[in-house]
């Protein structure tokens, strides 16, 4: 029997090894989105607007400020004397960053003393942030060797900060998305496309009738998406962390659990469909409308679920994707375990019971 | 018996595809089945290889009963359905690997099985079986089927659309098989391959209307048959239907054949051509073959073309 | 038939596909009124000559005219001047008989009167009122045939490409449709028609048998039959096909 699902496995690598453009998109697909999505805004600008609080107002924090516009990626829109102001200008939109000098910054400097610049950025569109705040650095860093020689630089250190997002929310947002996306397509739609494929070329009529058991048929068919979709899933993860710095602060099984969970789910939700559909066609658009859609639209992946009109937020606790994305968050973010993340992992999971055993009560072993 | 099976009904919705079909085989015999299209022959394939449940009826095929045991049926027949049913993104030694496999057997075990089938297609064993010709296919399929050593194989219309030349080959292939005790049940919509089994049933309408060997068949032709050797013979038929003692007329081959419920007197008939401008005729009896039988078996007026 | 007008007229027409020539230097007449069967083995290359007949698809080198234009350079005229029709694909399963009749009214650009007439004349004449409005694929296989065949006429083609129609048919029904095919051509329309039922080759006025692209025979079934001393033309095709074995 063992080697009878050998050959199941293999003669399915065969099928997705031979479908050269859907195997490049299935493979592709993770890279494109990623980038598509962290690099959507641009990351090359000049003269951001910034505001200063200048609580020294020495003559070396002229000169900071001074350095600051000099490169010509900074240009000071407004000088402040309350931090209550940088909030409104925040708000405002006129500004993306905030520079907050210490009182004192020239004698502590001159005193050797450690000084903290504090930089405050607008988190809603973190790849700015994050260039901003680097940028931000160099200039600090040269300010010091300038002014007191190379040896002195571990005294100025940045502070830095988001406002409004202080989570880097898009990074955030977009990974656990973009896999559940990818998941859905390559188990969901993959796997319902490859058995109805079977049941309009006549051929699974020919693996009813042989001495394998309908489970084997089923399990043997999916295995191969789930070691694509799983691998997928690693892609997007790394490159989250590698290109866009995002921080993994929770247990890496939990979170690899929590992907195969997600890829369970999806995998029984392909395998339903399929039980329920005659031709590849009906497959495809069941999958799109049922499944990708409210992926996309209700996971709050694109748009907030809480922004959401109430009907659509009681839909959208049916969408498997909403779940998943809560559950990434929560152990990449919170490094939640299970003991704060029990709702999602039990919602998955009985989401996945649940269409198992609807799939198995479809699946003939005869034909109508 | 290796097939037996009584009272067959399937009905889809208000049409009844199978209405009370009964017939046995043989192990070591091939069993034809012939018929118009849509007479339910697909659909009596698919419950005698268990892949549906009749609706009434039942019976045992290679000693197993169809409802109850119908796993180990599974285990021990080989179907080739109406249409290709292959994988045709998979070569052809993938294919044939796959099948072996999935039936747990190894094919150097069981390659005797297949040597005559398999051989023609060795030289294309790297090629994807989507990319053989209809001969080709049909003998992959063919391969695939026998691939576990079945006790009863069920071929749905094997060679439609194969050229004469592989449907002889086919046929040959067929007989060796038979000599194993292999019982083989299969469908044709060509004469010639009908006339080659052992048995015979035509089908219409969901019932066989006969059944029994080519030759007993072949007595038992209701009608008294004539031929008629002219040219151009097409031109003549409607004028050949229009005598009150001709019950039909049609092309076979390139003489035409009259049927008629009585005995034709010979002079009379061919005065009479002559008489209506049939020159240069040729009158005579002729031995009716299984198309004729055919013909005169199908109900005129339930025939679905409408003649 | 007038052997004075050919209406298909290939000369040393040949297409390769890479290094695999499929039709290799054919030449023949089909005459007006004719009934040209064209046989051979699977795989001898009758379908890529259909395919360049019916231009669809570009000859490597060599000539051919078909109705009047030539192949090269006018496939686009060719298509509209024949018909065609294949047991694969010729009538929307999923349409009633009249809405494909309307439907490839259309596409040869007749005009909604002509199709309108037809259509009646059309059902009158197949006996086929009743099931008008009835999918084409819920009719027997008899009824789809006469169906496609009258519909490759439908803008009075001067010659018809029947290409295996009959595969799968039964003997009667087969026989009604070769008295169709008959009465067609009586009319003077070109029939050019593929079967791999050798009874069939009898009906035809002049059968050609390809042979791994050439032609290895052509004439009327009774010099064929003379020709190589058999009794049918089953006989005929199994000796040019596989001379080894015989």
């Amino acid at each position: 029997m063992v080697a009878t699902f050998w050959a199941f496995v293999q003669k399915e690598f065969f099928h997705i090894l031979r479908d050269r453009r859907t195997l490049f998109v299935m493979l592709g697909m993770p890279f494109a989105l990623v980038l598509l999505f962290g690099y959507a805004v641009t990351t090359d600008f000049k003269h951001a607007s910034v505001a200063v609080y200048d609580q020294s107002g020495d003559m070396w924090s002229q000169r900071l400020i001074h350095q600051m516009q000099a490169g010509g990626y900074f240009s000071v829109v407004a000088s402040v004397s309350r931090k209550e102001e940088i909030d409104r200008l925040f708000r405002q939109g006129k500004i993306k960053v905030a520079v907050v000098i210490p009182s004192h910054f020239g004698e502590s400097l001159m005193g050797c003393e450690p000084v903290q610049l504090q930089l405050l950025s607008d988190g809603s569109e973190p790849n700015i942030a994050l260039t901003l705040v680097s940028y931000m650095n160099d200039i600090s860093t040269r300010f010091v060797n300038e002014a007191l020689g190379s040896s002195a630089q571990w005294l100025i250190s940045l502070q830095p900060r988001m406002v409004y997002n202080p989570a880097l929310r898009s990074v955030y947002m977009f990974v656990p998305g973009v896999i559940a996306v990818v998941l859905m397509l390559i188990s969901a739609m993959l796997t319902s496309l490859s058995i109805a494929r079977e049941k309009e070329r006549g051929t699974l009529n020919l693996l009813l009738i042989s001495p394998l058991p309908p489970l084997l048929i089923i399990v043997g068919k999916v295995l191969p998406y789930v070691l694509l979709s799983f691998f997928n899933a690693l892609v997007i993860i790394g490159m989250g962390i590698e290109v866009f710095g995002m921080r993994m602060w929770g247990s890496w099984p939990f979170l690899l659990l929590s992907c195969l969970l997600f890829i369970l789910t999806a995998l029984s939700l392909g395998v339903f469909i399929s039980t329920r559909v005659r031709t590849q066609q009906t497959a495809l658009f069941a999958s799109l409308l049922g499944l990708m859609l409210p992926t996309v639209l209700l996971s709050g992946y694109i748009f907030p679920i809480e922004s959401m009109p109430t009907p659509l937020q009681v839909i959208s606790n049916v969408t498997p994707a909403k779940w998943f994305i809560i559950l990434l968050k929560g152990i990449m973010l919170k490094g939640g375990g299970l003991d704060a993340l029990w709702v999602p992992v039990a919602v998955l999971s009985g989401m996945t019971v649940f269409f198992i055993l609807l799939s198995w009560k479809s699946f003939k072993l005869h034909v109508e | 018996m290796s097939i037996q099976v009584h009272g067959l009904v399937k009905r889809y919705g208000p049409l009844t595809a199978v209405a009370g079909v009964s017939f046995e085989v043989a192990a070591g015999e091939i069993f034809g089945l012939t018929g118009p299209d849509g007479a339910g022959k697909s659909s009596l394939f698919r419950m005698l290889t268990t892949l549906m449940r009749p609706d009434e009826g039942g019976g045992k095929v290679v000693g197993f009963d169809m409802l109850d045991e119908f796993l180990e049926i599974r285990r021990r027949i080989g179907y080739m359905p109406d249409v290709f049913s292959l994988y045709e993104d998979l070569t052809v030694r993938e294919n044939l690997n796959f099948f072996a496999r999935v039936f747990g057997v190894r094919i150097e075990d069981n390659y005797h099985l297949i040597r005559e089938v398999y051989e023609p297609l060795k030289p294309f064993e790297g090629r994807r079986a989507g990319h053989l010709s209809g001969g080709m296919k049909q003998k992959l399929a063919l391969s695939c089927a026998l691939i576990h050593q079945p006790q009863a194989l069920f071929l749905d219309e094997p060679t439609t659309g194969v050229d004469a030349v592989s449907r002889k080959e086919f046929w040959d292939i067929l007989y060796r098989i038979r000599a194993r005790g292999v019982a083989i049940l299969v469908a044709t919509p060509y004469m010639d391959e009908a006339a080659r089994c052992d048995r015979l049933a035509l089908m219409q309408q969901g019932r066989l209307l006969t059944q029994g060997t080519p030759q007993a068949l072949l007595e038992s032709y209701p009608h008294h048959l004539y031929a008629i050797e002219v040219a151009q013979p097409w031109r003549w038929l409607e004028l050949l239907r229009s005598h009150p003692k001709v019950h039909r007329a049609v092309l076979a081959g390139e003489v035409i054949h009259v049927s008629s419920l009585e005995p034709l007197d010979l002079t009379y008939m061919r005065q009479w051509l002559v008489d209506s401008g049939v020159t240069a005729a040729n009158f005579y009896p002729v031995q009716p073959d299984i198309e004729d039988l055919f013909i005169a078996l199908m109900d005129q007026k339930a025939h679905p073309t409408g003649l | 038939m007038n052997h004075n007008t050919a209406t298909i007229a290939v000369r040393e027409l040949t297409r390769k596909f890479g290094p695999f020539t499929a039709v290799d230097h054919i030449s023949f007449d089909v005459y007006a009124g004719e009934v040209f069967g064209f046989l051979g083995a699977n795989g001898a290359g009758k379908t890529t000559a259909i395919r360049i007949l019916t231009g669809l698809l570009m000859p490597t080198s060599g000539q051919a005219q078909v109705a009047g234009f030539d192949v090269w350079r006018q496939p686009e005229q060719i298509k509209r001047h024949i018909g065609y029709m294949s047991q694969k694909f010729s009538l929307y399963q999923d349409l009633t008989p009249l809405e494909n009749i309307r439907f490839f009214g259309g596409v040869y650009g007749l005009s909604l009167r002509t199709i309108r007439q037809k259509s009646e004349m059309l059902m009158e004449r197949l006996g086929m009122q009743a099931v008008a409005h009835r999918l084409v694929g819920t009719l027997p296989l008899g009824w789809r045939q006469k169906l496609a065949f009258s519909l490759a006429l439908l803008h009075e083609p001067r010659i018809v490409f029947l290409d295996e129609p009959t595969s799968g048919v039964d003997p009667l029904t087969r026989r009604t449709f070769w008295e169709m095919i008959r009465t067609e051509a009586a009319k003077g329309t070109t029939i050019f028609v593929t079967t791999h039922y050798m009874d069939e080759a009898e009906y035809c006025d002049r059968v050609s048998i390809m042979v791994r692209g050439h032609i290895a025979a052509l004439d009327t079934p009774q010099a064929l039959k003379v020709q190589f001393g058999a009794e049918h033309m089953e006989a005929v095709f199994l000796k040019l096909t596989r001379p080894s074995e015989l």
